[in-house]
């Protein structure tokens, strides 16, 4: 039997070895602002996990090398990431001193580099593994259980990341809150506006170049100065309008950084209800005007219905959209995960920095898993509904 | 008459942009109802007109490497010899639009540092998507028969590459990168949150010393640039979709 390569694991074997021999594994740091020292694989993990380490890398990497069945590759991906993001806990334990509560730990790039070589794998895998679109939330739950599993045994308590955490567990969980509520609350203000907004775009011509127009304009204002614009008005509302403040409507904070989202989320819901009801097949529509149908009746039962997967693609886009501006919403005291962002940055801490990151990442990716696949089931049911 | 509008209009903004480049005091009047307590009316820390520079410099850099290569991927996967890297590519590019600019910018600082490297790496990698998905588009959809045509002419698969199929793409590459540059001019003002010279200096200055006038001077001024860099672009995409429907319909 002759051996063949894949080309694909040319690459992620390539780039593997890099991580794993060349780039540092973990860095240390006296305090968490010095510069870090760095620390080779061997260097991190006590004895027999470190050379433990390097011939499961160096297994899963012959397996992405070769041409191997489309299981083995799978495995081998998911058991590289898992011994790769356990040790990496173990590594920080055992690189603090006893006792030392400055001492940071924290991933180098020769791990990310090494967790980017597999999950590319692993994505490879997935990807010909053409899952229906409940396989894949099932994939995501999956791994979301085991982050959790691997946060709540306290294998990772020792990493820097965490130890931020710690001395902020409870605000963290407000901002989480706070992040939810301004990515979710102006993406459903969004679609009570935008919904109408659309379906009279569609139905009178004159406005729909108009406010489209409009709206595109609003996306190009950058985000900054868009947060920080709404402050005089909303100010001025406060303040001159009766019961306005009441309700939590002030020049900064949330107010602004509530509107600036909904603003930018209008555009995507409007555009995409437009070109979704534009969609609707005149046959469609003939048929339920045929039928005895109101415009009502046609709108709720014919053409929203067929224009709903691309609406919920608008959806899509906003939700993930305003996940990630959300962030920016802290620089005008919004709150938010962006909060950890600008204060790691302001304070040259970059463990801070990665712990409002990397929950935003993570929830920007969940977001579009699921609702990618929401969308997929929209559209295929469609046809189902037509004939029916 | 009415479709003269709009350009009338574009050329207005140009003109109002370059005047306020040129000299931002001539509008003082306008910005000075936004100041409290005798604060500068205009932006006091630097030349405007640097700022602008610096900033379509970083947006120019960092667009011109995501063209360069997020189109030579693009025509590695569709070709026989890549096709293996064809699917994940194609979900790599969805999951990379799931990233937050932010996040790209504040992940690239404990990398490279403050300063502008940051700015550059996050809007070479968000400006990367678009391209490469648009050439992707443009280079898998190119009409069958018009490469079976070119095949049965003899032409190699370099040619046809080179003679049919990025010719017929350049509108939709074009588009890609529109989208790609209006997003970076967005995104670069966020760069001054770590440092870089960009116009985000001005509302950032403007955030930070509670004057609005100086945010909205920072913010109005990233929008014409957007506005105005788009309709551009959107003209010149209009202009070589016409060619290619001309050469389509010669055929």
């Amino acid at each position: 039997m002759d051996i063949r390569f894949d080309k694909l694991g040319v690459v992620i074997a390539a780039i593997a070895a890099y991580g794993a021999y060349v780039a540092p594994f973990a860095i240390f740091r006296a305090n968490r602002i010095v510069p870090g020292e760095p620390r080779s694989i061997l260097e991190a993990l006590p004895q027999p996990l470190g050379p433990l380490l390097l011939v499961a890398l160096v297994a899963a990497g012959l397996v992405a090398l070769l041409k191997t069945p489309l299981p083995v590759r799978l495995l081998a991906s998911i058991a590289a990431l898992a011994s790769l993001v356990l040790l990496i806990g173990i590594a920080a334990t055992y690189l603090t001193p006893e006792g030392n509560t400055f001492a940071r730990v924290s991933p180098a790039s020769g791990f990310w580099v090494s967790i980017f070589a597999f999950t590319l794998l692993l994505a490879d895998g997935l990807t010909r593994l053409q899952l229906s679109p409940l396989g894949r939330i099932v994939a995501l739950a999956l791994a979301a259980a085991a982050i959790s599993w691997l946060l709540a045994s306290g294998r990772w308590d020792s990493l820097s990341i965490l130890k931020e955490y710690f001395n902020r567990s409870d605000v963290f969980w407000s901002e989480a809150q706070r992040h939810v509520t301004l990515a979710l609350g102006s993406l459903a203000g969004a679609v009570i506006v935008g919904l109408p907004l659309g379906i009279l775009c569609h139905r009178v011509e004159a406005l729909r170049a108009g406010v489209l127009n409009v709206l595109n304009i609003i996306q190009t204002i950058p985000s900054i100065a868009l947060f920080g614009i709404l402050i005089a008005p909303l100010g001025w509302i406060a303040a001159n309008v009766p019961g306005a403040a009441a309700i939590g409507i002030r020049g900064i904070g949330v107010a602004p950084a509530f509107v600036a989202l909904f603003l930018y989320s209008l555009l995507p819901v409007v555009a995409n209800t437009v070109v979704g009801l534009g969609g609707v097949p005149r046959a469609a529509n003939d048929a339920a005007r045929g039928m005895g149908m109101t415009g009502w009746q046609r709108l709720w039962r014919v053409e929203f219905p067929l224009a709903f997967p691309v609406i919920l693609t608008g959806i899509r886009i906003v939700l993930v959209q305003n996940i990630g501006l959300a962030t920016i919403a802290a620089l005008i005291g919004g709150g938010g995960f962006g909060v950890f962002v600008f204060q790691g940055i302001g304070q040259m801490a970059m463990d801070l920095v990665l712990l409002g990151a990397v929950p935003t990442v993570a929830m920007a990716f969940a977001a579009a898993i699921i609702l990618d696949a929401v969308v997929e089931i929209a559209a295929t049911r469609r046809p189902v509904t037509v004939t029916a | 008459m009415r479709a003269w509008i709009p350009t009338i209009l574009r050329l207005l903004l140009l003109a109002v942009l370059v005047a306020f480049l040129a000299n931002p005091y001539w509008f003082e009047p306008l910005f000075r109802p936004l100041t409290q307590n005798g604060a500068p009316a205009i932006y006091n820390q630097g030349s405007l007109l640097s700022l602008t520079l610096q900033h379509l410099k970083i947006v120019a850099i960092a667009t011109a490497a995501a063209i360069v290569v997020a189109i030579s991927l693009a025509i590695l996967v569709t070709r026989p010899a890549g096709a293996e890297f064809l699917p994940l590519s194609r979900s790599l590019v969805n999951i990379g639009q799931t990233f937050p600019p932010v996040a790209v910018l504040a992940l690239a600082v404990p990398a490279v540092g403050f300063g502008e490297k940051p700015t550059l790496i996050a809007l070479f990698l968000y400006g990367l998507l678009p391209i490469f998905e648009n050439t992707l588009t443009g280079l898998t959809t190119t009409p069958a028969n018009v490469v079976e045509a070119a095949r049965g002419a003899g032409m190699t698969g370099r040619q046809r590459l080179v003679g049919i199929e990025l010719p017929l793409s350049v509108p939709v590459i074009l588009a890609g990168i529109r989208l790609s540059v209006v997003i970076s001019l967005a995104t670069a003002t966020i760069g001054s949150t770590v440092a870089a010279k960009t116009l985000g200096e001005v509302i950032i200055a403007g955030l930070l010393s509670n004057n609005l006038a100086f945010v909205l001077q920072g913010g109005l001024l990233v929008a014409a640039l957007a506005v105005l860099i788009y309709d551009a672009l959107s003209a010149l995409e209009r202009m070589a979709a016409r060619r290619m429907g001309q050469v389509a319909r010669n055929d």
